[in-house]
């Protein structure tokens, strides 16, 4: 157990130690989410107005549930994009013979996107507040929001992880992101999911993202809805992703 | 002249051979844009119950944006392979042969052309299959290829100007971000006059990929809308004369250093 925590400690410190230090990672790890809360907010906020959408806290609420979620999801997706570069540097094989206990390499990764993502939270947050966004939760809806969001970031880090681990190229980057990316959009983005019609409101009824979606909005507006489910859904992406990416890593130590 | 125009035709098709030995670069920018237009199309259909909206069907009024978008997608892919001719010294060895410097330039151009119409057509025929009519005709849509030409020209030599200045691969992939920027903060998820917030709007406004998608857009629900029209491609052909300004100046900057 101490081996494995040294190992994620080790890792986790590089891989943050790099995001911290570098812009070139952490720039579009905040400037996207940004851009995504100013282009839908901005753009799309007549949107509300549209007969039967009713969300009680107002469209900058709305999609600002929206963006944190998909900050969290893409900030997994990121730490899996660090793996494949550390395989084509050659940095994983020379970790791995070092490593003690090689599970505590996963572990180092996935905190380091959860440390990462709450970097990216806070940003968020800060700049949707004083886009005056209203808030109609108390403190525990909006704690519930954050762990959906955190599950959602782990399950994200997970399944990037085991992409990484059995592809070991940065050339997968789409295999790791285009997934996430449909996940999230075939969700209901723009208006609520009583107002999709035709294909899309059946995609979006069965896509799993849907009820986290939701649950989150529920969390801000002082509504909370879908919570048990939601929950559900994430922490069986997590378990699901954590079997994905232990295979995977399983599955580069046998390719050396 | 005739010898130039053979060598912009060579390396126009060296360009497009590139081009379809990457299937990467042909299917991405088919692709993404039409999963994009499937979520907007989807997701804000309900926008077009909005009191002014100017058609009843999202897909029609969002097709416009795919049109730009893969302008942008294959520019990008186009000019990382320029970058890379620089990169790899390519372009060094070929300023010793007699070819013009200018003739460089064209054929890098020319060969996304090429491309940029089999996007355009792709485009046209999805929409068409998922029932879109164009309100401007046969005609229109001959007007829709020669609007993606000149929109793809326009963005290929600005990007070509960030090859040449850089000579860098990932500068010019840095360019993907800053295009899409530009294109969230246009019209193409909303009427201009139908945005609310006035930050937003007075963007849109000033963001020349606004009349670009509008050109297009009323080919598709309006008809011929001179106009419009003339906005797209005015914007389109300033953008255009300013990178190939850009880049014809970095080029020679270039070959005076070889």
């Amino acid at each position: 157990m101490r081996g494995r925590l040294d190992v994620a400690r080790g890792v986790s410190w590089r891989v943050l130690h790099m995001f911290f230090t570098n812009p070139a990672f952490l720039l579009p790890s905040l400037a996207f989410p940004l851009f995504f809360f100013t282009a839908f907010v901005g753009g799309l906020s007549r949107i509300s107005q549209v007969p039967g959408f009713d969300f009680p806290t107002g469209y900058t609420a709305f999609q600002f549930v929206f963006v944190l979620l998909q900050s969290a999801a893409f900030a997994g997706v990121f730490t899996g994009f660090g793996i494949a570069r550390d395989f084509e540097s050659g940095f994983m094989r020379r970790l791995m013979l070092a490593a003690p206990n090689r599970s505590g390499i996963l572990l180092g990764y996935v905190f380091s996107a959860l440390v990462r993502w709450l970097t990216v939270a806070v940003v968020v947050t800060a700049v949707a507040l004083l886009a005056q966004m209203n808030v109609g939760g108390n403190g525990v809806d909006l704690l519930g929001l954050y762990t959906l969001a955190l599950l959602l970031n782990l399950a994200g880090a997970l399944w990037a992880t085991g992409v990484a681990m059995r592809l070991r190229t940065q050339q997968a980057a789409p295999v790791m992101q285009m997934p996430v990316f449909l996940l999230l959009f075939f969700a209901p983005v723009y208006v609520p999911l009583d107002l999709l019609k035709g294909w899309i409101h059946g995609v979006a009824s069965v896509n799993p993202i849907t009820p986290l979606l939701e649950a989150g909005r529920g969390f801000i507006s002082g509504r909370p809805e879908l919570r048990l489910v939601a929950f559900a859904i994430g922490v069986g992406l997590i378990l699901g992703f954590a079997a994905w990416a232990v295979r995977g890593l399983r599955s580069a130590e046998a390719a050396g | 002249m005739s010898a130039a125009l053979l060598q912009t035709a060579a390396l126009g098709r060296r360009a497009v051979v590139r081009t379809a030995r990457q299937p990467a670069n042909i299917v991405f920018p088919l692709i993404f844009p039409m999963l994009l237009l499937a979520v907007n199309s989807g997701g804000l259909q309900a926008a077009t119950r909005l009191p002014g909206f100017p058609t009843n069907s999202f897909l029609a009024f969002a097709l416009a944006v795919p049109f730009v978008q893969g302008a942008l997608l294959a520019t990008i892919n186009a000019n990382v392979e320029f970058a890379r001719d620089i990169q790899t010294g390519f372009l060094n060895r070929l300023a010793l042969t007699p070819v013009r410097g200018i003739v460089l330039l064209l054929g890098q151009l020319g060969g996304l052309i090429t491309i940029a119409v089999i996007q355009g057509v792709f485009y046209l025929v999805v929409g068409l299959a998922f029932g879109v009519r164009l309100a401007s005709g046969v005609g229109g849509a001959f007007m829709l290829l020669v609007l993606e030409i000149v929109i793809a020209l326009a963005f290929a030599a600005l990007g070509s100007w960030a090859a040449l200045r850089t000579g860098s691969t990932e500068a010019v992939q840095g360019l993907f971000p800053v295009f899409f920027v530009f294109l969230f903060l246009s019209s193409m998820n909303m009427p201009r006059n139908l945005i609310e917030a006035d930050w937003f709007r007075l963007v849109a406004t000033v963001n020349p990929v606004s009349y670009l998608v509008e050109a297009v857009r009323s080919l598709v629900i309006q008809g011929w809308n001179w106009e419009a029209l003339g906005l797209g491609f005015a914007s389109a052909g300033a953008l255009g004369l300013i990178g190939f300004a850009l880049s014809t100046h970095a080029l020679y900057r270039r070959l005076e250093r070889t």
